[in-house]
């Protein structure tokens, strides 16, 4: 069994809170053990660069010392936490003088960072740590015909970590194949959802969501699958007020890759987290259901 | 009004103009580039250059004014000045302008533009240096929710080691006009009744020693 230091970042806690559940359950039926870091802070997110990159460095590095410290290798599985703890990682190990100076405030927590643990994001272990006939193996109810869009977001695949396909990526589209269901053809699959601007700049998040909810309404998407909190916020809680902005009826599902291999892998939808949200993801649990 | 030093200043750098494949990611580190030789003080042009140094991409004196930035970014639209724009308008000097629009806090750091720009100029970090250097300089556009929203954001952070939505809703909810203010309302009280937002804010158990480990890398960063 392989296991990973799970990094669950706020969004996961509550409002993402599906997420966490549906992560711990898929990762158990793939063999894969995820331990919560003990006492993690917040990563610092997108807003925190803008007033101090020092700072911003120093609460990644928090989180990974704690992960060296249990000797594992760090699984994020909210894309903006894996963003920024990537290349905290990476700048700290390229600059001595950086990681110095943060290993000193590290000090007072007994900590200490030397990069020994790597970041990766949950979508990634999924898809090159699993094998595709593992996930095969794992599913009970092939979701066969169930359309689903394969909505990279942002962080995960840019800026270029290392020298990875970022204009088309096609892991995700594997992903989705392998438990069966068919991944939409979606122009739009690395275009931004609008991050935190839905808070600082709201017209110009709404029209961003909805150019993505439309795409996907056009393409027949029965559901999108997202890797990111934020972007599940964004595409799901707002749909109504994209739909009050713009006089749209979208009524379009939105849910974690893991929610949608939980009900692959025959997971009661309960469990997943099924039913915490807003655009109702019945149509596609029951869709599992009958399909089986 | 005139800009101070128009034009391109400062040396194109040698090895890194070459997109390569693994290229753009953070190397050796450049020489900062140099300033005004009639003053020696640093024009605006080499301040956002040097800050565009630590966000570890090419100095933005290599731009060649492509637009490739422009026609990727997602959000120009709302923008006062395009990201090609902006980027001409610090190399010319015109620094109250530059300060005075909303560019760089309608990035949504998506960073399609990074990943695009032939120069391998790290844009959405330019918009991030350019974030924090309004902050610096305490100049904003007026009515922009970015700058307090971050400042809520990380006070919050620092206070307790992790985030908490309904702490942030006052930095943002005037902004959304009546309308939008209810609507907000509607979709908080969603979330509430479905428990997906917490009634009290999380803390992370060594507070104390967190505070402290901030205090190291900023003194008084933490109070």
């Amino acid at each position: 069994m392989k296991t990973f230091a799970l990094f669950p970042g706020c969004s996961l806690e509550k409002i993402g809170q599906s997420y966490y559940q549906s992560a711990l359950e898929t990762a158990k039926r793939l063999g894969i053990e995820l331990r919560e870091l003990d006492d993690w802070n917040c990563c610092g997110a997108t807003a925190y660069f803008h007033v101090d990159e020092l700072l911003a460095y120093t609460l990644s590095a928090r989180n990974l010392a704690l992960a060296e410290k249990e000797a594992l290798d760090v699984v994020a599985p909210c894309a903006a936490c894996y963003k920024n703890m990537y290349f905290t990682r990476a700048y700290l190990k390229e600059d001595p003088d950086l990681a110095e100076h943060i290993n000193f405030a590290l000090q007072e927590d007994d900590l200490s960072f030397s990069g020994k643990s790597a970041v990766r994001h949950l979508l990634e272990v999924y898809t090159q740590d699993v094998t595709r006939e593992d996930l095969q193996s794992a599913v009970q109810r092939p979701l066969e015909g169930l359309r689903v869009v394969p909505y990279y977001g942002c962080q995960i695949v840019r800026p270029r970590k290392n020298g990875e396909e970022v204009e088309q990526p096609r892991f995700f589209e594997d992903l989705l194949s392998a438990i069966g269901a068919t991944p939409v053809d979606y122009p739009y699959k690395t275009r931004c959802c609008g991050g935190s601007l839905m808070i600082t700049s709201r017209p110009a998040a709404l029209s961003l969501t909805r150019d993505l909810l439309q795409l996907a309404q056009a393409r027949e998407a029965a559901v999108i699958a997202t890797a990111c909190p934020l972007c599940q916020v964004n595409l799901e809680c707002y749909q109504t007020q994209v739909n009050q902005e713009y006089g749209t009826t979208f009524a379009i599902p939105v849910m974690y890759f893991t929610q949608i291999m939980g009900l692959a892998f025959g997971v009661p939808g309960k469990q997943l987290g099924i039913g915490s949200e807003l655009v109702s993801a019945g149509p596609v649990a029951s869709f599992a259901q009958v399909g089986s | 009004m005139a800009p101070p030093v128009p034009g391109v200043e400062g040396q194109a750098p040698e090895s890194r103009l070459l997109p390569g494949p693994q290229a753009g990611r953070p190397g050796v580190a450049r020489p900062a580039v140099k300033g005004n030789r009639m003053t020696n003080r640093p024009t605006f042009s080499d301040e956002i250059s040097n800050m565009l140094h630590a966000a570890h991409g090419n100095p933005i004196t290599t731009c060649i004014q492509c637009g490739t930035c422009s026609a990727t970014c997602p959000v120009a639209n709302f923008m006062d000045q395009t990201p090609r724009r902006l980027i001409g308008m610090i190399r010319a000097g015109y620094k109250d302008e530059v300060l005075g629009c909303n560019t760089y806090w309608f990035c949504a750091s998506c960073y399609h533009c990074t990943v695009r720009c032939p120069r391998e100029i790290d844009i959405a970090g330019l918009m991030y240096a350019l974030k924090r250097y309004s902050m610096w300089k305490n100049r904003f556009k007026e009515g922009l929710v970015g700058p307090v929203f971050s400042e809520t954001f990380v006070k919050t952070i620092l206070g307790s080691g992790r985030s908490y939505e309904p702490i942030l809703a006052p930095s943002y909810m005037p902004s959304l006009g009546l309308r939008g203010f209810f609507q907000e309302a509607v979709t908080a009280t969603g979330l509430m009744l479905k428990g997906r937002i917490p009634l009290l804010p999380p803390r992370i158990k060594r507070l104390e020693k967190f505070r402290k480990m901030v205090g190291k890398v900023i003194p008084g960063g933490a109070s």
